[in-house]
């Protein structure tokens, strides 16, 4: 666990000081790549918004009714028994649907629950570990045309739920009560 | 994508039904606005990580780290790739677009993977995936994340005393589940083909 802790201290400010002082070795124009860079961040930025105004003024709307107190209600005796949080239901279903969506719900979970609260570090550590499966089946498959996916879809859920087990056993451990 | 329809409607639809039956139903038009807005302060707020975090990987990329990368689990890729020939062009489209998810450059990843399905596609020439595909989707949405960029934005924007705490569990949880999906993937295999005969 302490290097776990370790990395994640370190990690920022290592990539900050290798990639650059990689890029100067290997004779790249630093602060051109970087503005070039910089600008699709700031697109990407500006891409999620309609995901995110979508997503959460549906969770908001489902949160602040105290729908979602019911349904937290509801599935708690069973999430209970294998250790789940039940708040993050929505973040477990959303995730292999939809990336931006599951970014919403995910923004929503840590702004109501606390960056680092339990449930936000898991809602965190969540988000930042799957793909959208269906998504990338959709456009990956699509794109060449096969029609049959043999087994990828069953092949992709198996790994997201394995992810979202480990997510919660790792959380718990490292920051878990 | 059916399904985010119909749970982007529950939701609203449930929370307002549970908020008239609850007799507050003014509650609804404050939560809509206040969530709207808080979205795009949000996404403004990520705008300076996600610029820094991508001006970075910009420089990574133009220094060919992500080649280096890809040479690095060449063995690996050969070992998983088993029905295609080494020097197929596949081959390196697959391992460049492996190597770019796990620097989390998506938007590089996304042609290269384009680019390698169509060489797989050539070699498989059916509507029906092959079992190369199979493992190389499966490797794509499990793939081990070095530095989940954005909600480490996320949450230094939601004001957290460590935004990079979840780092650690992020590669730990992405490296089970891509392990995780090699072996899967194996197994369904060879199930799929005793299916088959």
């Amino acid at each position: 666990m302490k290097t776990l802790d370790l990395i994640s201290r370190w990690a920022i400010p290592m990539v900050l000081l290798i990639i650059p002082l990689i890029g100067l070795m290997r004779g790249v124009k630093l602060y051109e790549s970087f503005v070039t860079g910089a600008e699709q961040g700031f697109i990407t930025a500006i891409k999620i918004i309609p995901f995110m105004v979508s997503m959460l003024v549906a969770i908001g709307v489902f949160r602040a009714s105290g729908a979602m107190e019911l349904l937290i209600k509801a599935i708690s005796p069973i999430f209970d028994m294998v250790k789940i949080p039940p708040e993050i239901l929505p973040l477990a279903i959303m995730r292999p649907l939809s990336g931006g969506g599951a970014l919403g719900i995910a923004t929503e979970l840590i702004h109501s629950y606390g960056p680092d609260s339990f449930i936000g570090r898991l809602a965190s550590t969540m988000q930042g570990s799957t793909d959208t499966t269906f998504y990338v089946l959709t456009v990956y498959f699509g794109s060449v045309g096969v029609k049959k996916y043999r087994y990828a879809l069953s092949l992709g859920l198996i790994a997201d739920i394995t992810t979202l087990i480990t997510a919660v056993f790792i959380t718990n451990l490292m920051f878990g009560s | 994508m059916l399904l985010v329809n119909l749970i982007w409607f529950l939701l609203l639809s449930l929370g307002i039904i549970t908020a008239a039956i609850n007799g507050n139903i003014e509650i609804i038009t404050a939560a809509a606005f206040d969530s709207a807005k808080m979205a795009v302060s949000i996404a403004f707020d990520l705008i300076g990580i996600m610029a820094l975090w991508l001006g970075l990987l910009k420089i990574a990329e133009d220094s060919g780290l992500v080649k280096a990368i890809a040479n690095l689990f060449k063995p690996l890729t050969v070992f998983l790739f088993p029905s295609i020939p080494k020097d197929h062009p596949a081959m390196g489209a697959i391992i460049m677009n492996l190597s770019a998810n796990i620097l989390g450059l998506g938007n590089a990843a996304t042609p290269l993977g384009l680019k390698a399905m169509q060489e797989m596609q050539e070699l498989n020439n059916s509507d029906e995936a092959s079992e190369a595909m199979c493992t190389f989707l499966a490797l794509n949405t499990s793939c081990i994340t070095l530095i989940p960029a954005t909600i480490i934005g996320v949450r230094a924007s939601a004001g957290s005393s460590e935004p990079t705490a979840i780092v650690g569990t992020t590669i730990f949880t992405t490296g089970v589940g891509m392990m995780v999906a090699i072996i899967v993937d194996k197994i369904l295999r060879k199930t799929y083909r005793k299916k088959k005969r």
